[in-house]
Order: C-alpha cells, then sequence, then structure tokens
C-alpha cells in the first residue's frame, strides 16, 4: 500500500495523500460556501495525517489561495462578487490586520497576553453566534407577523437592519456597489474591514470568520454577495500569505497542490450549493459553524484551568473539528446534488 | 472617481508590499529555525525542487506564488468542465434574496 504515501521533498515526511484529498474536498466545500479560508480546520486535519506542524500554516494559506481563487471563479459568474467592495475593504483589513498585530506584539511585552486573547475569540464567537440566530430568529418573528395579518411575507426582508442606519451616513465619497446593490459611503465597508482587520490581527487569524457577518449585518450585503466577496479578499490575502509563508521556507507546495485537487472539486460543490440554498439556510450553517469553533476553542482552554485534562481536550477538539467539518460538508453536498437533480428534471419537463 | 480608485488601488498595492505580518492565518509566526531538506533520497523533479527550496527561498517562493495560481485556474477549469457535464445552469442563480 505504499502508492498511498507520497513523500513530502521538503519536510522529508511520508504523508498518507488520500487524507489531503479529502481534507481538501471538505474545506474546500465549507469555504466555498461560507467564503472563508477555514485555517481553523485544516491545522487539526493535517495534525492528524501526520503533517510537520511547521510546514501546516503556509501550506494551508498556500492551498487556501489557489482554493479562494476558484470558489471566486465561480462566484464571479453567478454575479456573488462585488469587486470594488472587496478592493475597497482591502485597504481597511491590511491596515487594521497590521495595527493588531503590532498591538498584540506590545501587549506581549507587557505581560503575557494568551489567555486574553484566547478568550476575547470565544467572546467574539458566541456574539458572532447570537448575531446571526438572533437574525433568523427576528426574521421568522415578522414573517409570522405578516401571515398572521394576511400579508405576502417579503422575500427580501432581513431580521437585523444595523445596516440601514450606517447607509444612512452620507460622508463623502459616497459609492454604488452594483452587485451588492446599495450605495453608501466607501468610510462604511473601510471602517467596518478595519476593525475586523484589527481584530484578525490580534487574535491571529485569517479574519473571514469575522468578515462574512460584518458584510452582511454591518455593511448590508446579501448573502451570497458576502460569501464571494469575502473569497475575493481571501484569494488576494492568502496569495500574498503564502508568498511571506514560503519565503521563510514554511510552505511544503506539494501537499498544497494535493490538497488543491480535493479543494478544486469541493469549492465547486460548495459554490454551486449557495445556488439553491436561500442566503438564511446559508446563515443558519455558518451560525453552526461558529458555535462548533467556539467551542473548539473553550476546549483548548480547558487545561490551563484542570490539569491533566490536556490529552482528552485535544482529542475532544479535532473529533468536533473534523465532525463538524464532514457533517457541513455532507449537508452542502447533499443539497447541492438536491437541487442539481431538480434543475435538471425541470429543464427535461420543459423540453 | 477615477482618482479615488487609483489611490485606494495604489494604498492597497503599497500596503502589500510594505507590511509582512498580513494574513497568517490561526497562528503562531514562523520561528527563526531554519529548516533544510533532505535531498540524499531524493531523485528526479523531487530533487530539483528540494534542492531549490534549499538554494534560495527567494526562486521557491516565486516558483510557489506562480504555481498557486496557475494550478487553481487549471483545477477549477477542469472542475468547471466535469460541473458542466450535470446539466446545470452554471452562470446565473435565481435566488434573490438575503
Amino acid at each position: 500500500m505504499d502508492w498511498l504515501y507520497v513523500l513530502m521533498p521538503i519536510s522529508g515526511v511520508t504523508v498518507f495523500w488520500p487524507g489531503l484529498v479529502i481534507l481538501g474536498i471538505g474545506v474546500g466545500i465549507i469555504g466555498g460556501f461560507f467564503g472563508m479560508g477555514g485555517a481553523w480546520m485544516v491545522t487539526p486535519g493535517l495534525n492528524i495525517l501526520g503533517f510537520p506542524m511547521a510546514f501546516a500554516i503556509g501550506t494551508d494559506i498556500a492551498h487556501m489561495a489557489g482554493k479562494s481563487l476558484i470558489s471566486t471563479m465561480r462566484h464571479g459568474k453567478f454575479g456573488n462578487v462585488d469587486y470594488r467592495l472587496g478592493v475597497i475593504m482591502i485597504v481597511g483589513t491590511v491596515a487594521g490586520f497590521e495595527i493588531g498585530a503590532q498591538m498584540i506584539m506590545w501587549l506581549e511585552r507587557i505581560g503575557k497576553v494568551e489567555m486574553i486573547v484566547r478568550w476575547m475569540y470565544v467572546v467574539l464567537l458566541i456574539l458572532i453566534a447570537w448575531m446571526v440566530f438572533a437574525d433568523v430568529a427576528k426574521k421568522r418573528k415578522k414573517e409570522n407577523e405578516a401571515r398572521a395579518k394576511g400579508q405576502d411575507v417579503d422575500k427580501l426582508a432581513t431580521g437585523i437592519e444595523w445596516h440601514k442606519t450606517f447607509h444612512k451616513l452620507k460622508i463623502p465619497p459616497m459609492v454604488h456597489f452594483k452587485a451588492a446593490g446599495f450605495t453608501c459611503s466607501a468610510w462604511l465597508p473601510i471602517f467596518i474591514s478595519f476593525v475586523t482587520g484589527w481584530l484578525a490581527g490580534i487574535l491571529g487569524i485569517g479574519g473571514g470568520l469575522i468578515r462574512m457577518p460584518a458584510l452582511i449585518y454591518f455593511i448590508g450585503c446579501p448573502t451570497h454577495i458576502a460569501v464571494g466577496t469575502d473569497l475575493f479578499e481571501v484569494m488576494i490575502s492568502g496569495l500574498y500569505g503564502a508568498g511571506t509563508y514560503t519565503f521563510k521556507g514554511r510552505t511544503e507546495l506539494v501537499a498544497a497542490v494535493i490538497m488543491l485537487c480535493g479543494a478544486a472539486m469541493g469549492a465547486q460543490v460548495g459554490t454551486v450549493a449557495t445556488k439553491y440554498i436561500k442566503g438564511y439556510g446559508i446563515r443558519i450553517a455558518f451560525g453552526i459553524a461558529v458555535v462548533g469553533c467556539c467551542i473548539s476553542v473553550i476546549m483548548k482552554l480547558i487545561p490551563k484551568y484542570i490539569a491533566g485534562t490536556q490529552v482528552v481536550m485535544d482529542i475532544a477538539s479535532t473529533t468536533l473539528i473534523l465532525g463538524l467539518v464532514t457533517a457541513l460538508s455532507l449537508y452542502i453536498l447533499i443539497k447541492m446534488l438536491q437541487g442539481a437533480k431538480q434543475e435538471v428534471a425541470a429543464k427535461k419537463g420543459r423540453a | 472617481m477615477y482618482k479615488l480608485w487609483t489611490k485606494l488601488t495604489g494604498v492597497a498595492a503599497a500596503a502589500l508590499m510594505v507590511i509582512p505580518d498580513v494574513v497568517l492565518a490561526a497562528g503562531e509566526k514562523a520561528s527563526l529555525l531554519v529548516i533544510v531538506a533532505d535531498t540524499r533520497k531524493l531523485t528526479g523533479w523531487q530533487a530539483w525542487f528540494a534542492n531549490l527550496y534549499n538554494e534560495s527561498h527567494l526562486y521557491f517562493t516565486i516558483v510557489t506564488v506562480v504555481a498557486i495560481p496557475i494550478i487553481g485556474v487549471i483545477l477549477g477549469f477542469l472542475a468547471d468542465l466535469v460541473m458542466s457535464r450535470i446539466g446545470i445552469d452554471l452562470k446565473s442563480r435565481e435566488l434573490s434574496e438575503h
């Protein structure tokens, strides 16, 4: 069974390559569907496959850049990418990220901040999950009220509508975002991307997990546009990150390409699935992913307070994340197949 | 408006060139430890690849940064072909709700 293992020329270890392909498919599906890089899902998977951790982040980012490119191309064809919004947001993201990263280094020099940062991450994830589910509950309430009054349910109605207040700020220059379908001050996406970039810099994460809901709730993007535009940003930042890490000698390109083979198909499945799942379906699934991520971070914090739980919590956390990746991937795949089947049947019916 | 776009793009490009720590997803910073690939057991393209890594991280980075988008586009195109075989419309989306 030697053919199932491939030698990594840089790190010198042999890795079970079908595992890399499967991992690529899983994160490709989820990334294409939610519009995020998904580094928090990849690292435990690489760890299980025996991949040297010194190369894990760089390899993950390199594959993420390629995967996001594939997803962005597909989302672009569906009209889900607002390129103008994406370019404007890069400015804020880069500035915010750098300030956040510098700030965390400064805090580290003053004292131990690791625990504070981890708890900050937990609080942020709880807030995101609350935002998503409060939004869903509010929308359902609006729909029930409309039905009770005998009115038609507005398909474009949303639950939380904070973005409408932000859109009232008329600070020039005002910019129209055609794909997203709104006009607002350019300072709004710059400010929001600055804050999300700053948080990502402090927390040491890519930021897709924060940026996607921020695009929806603060900037006012429809869900599909938020997913596509976020992937556009992940693509640019991922390529830059891949360059930085590779220059530091921390990328195993062979592994990244093997993962990309799976991610190419996964990204297509995830992206095409957004065609068949309504915006709120994506939001609910995203909320579940955030809850899973939050629990895994808490599991990693527990050994700091309860001695002797390190091994158990590591296993539990990895199992949770990989279980979540599997469950969400299967859900998205099934929805995509059901939608495609219905579309093909409808086409045949018309013919 | 054109000037604004020119400025924004310029700032973004400059920032990406200058700032080294952007988008280091999910993690710790790479340590200063130098890793050298063991080329003794490698032959063919693997030996060439590992030698490239050992000799110049710059060239290795250029190869990686150029290869990833090219491979991405090729794999994306192939995956597109597979998806188009299913017979679904891959150019538009009917759902428009939030």
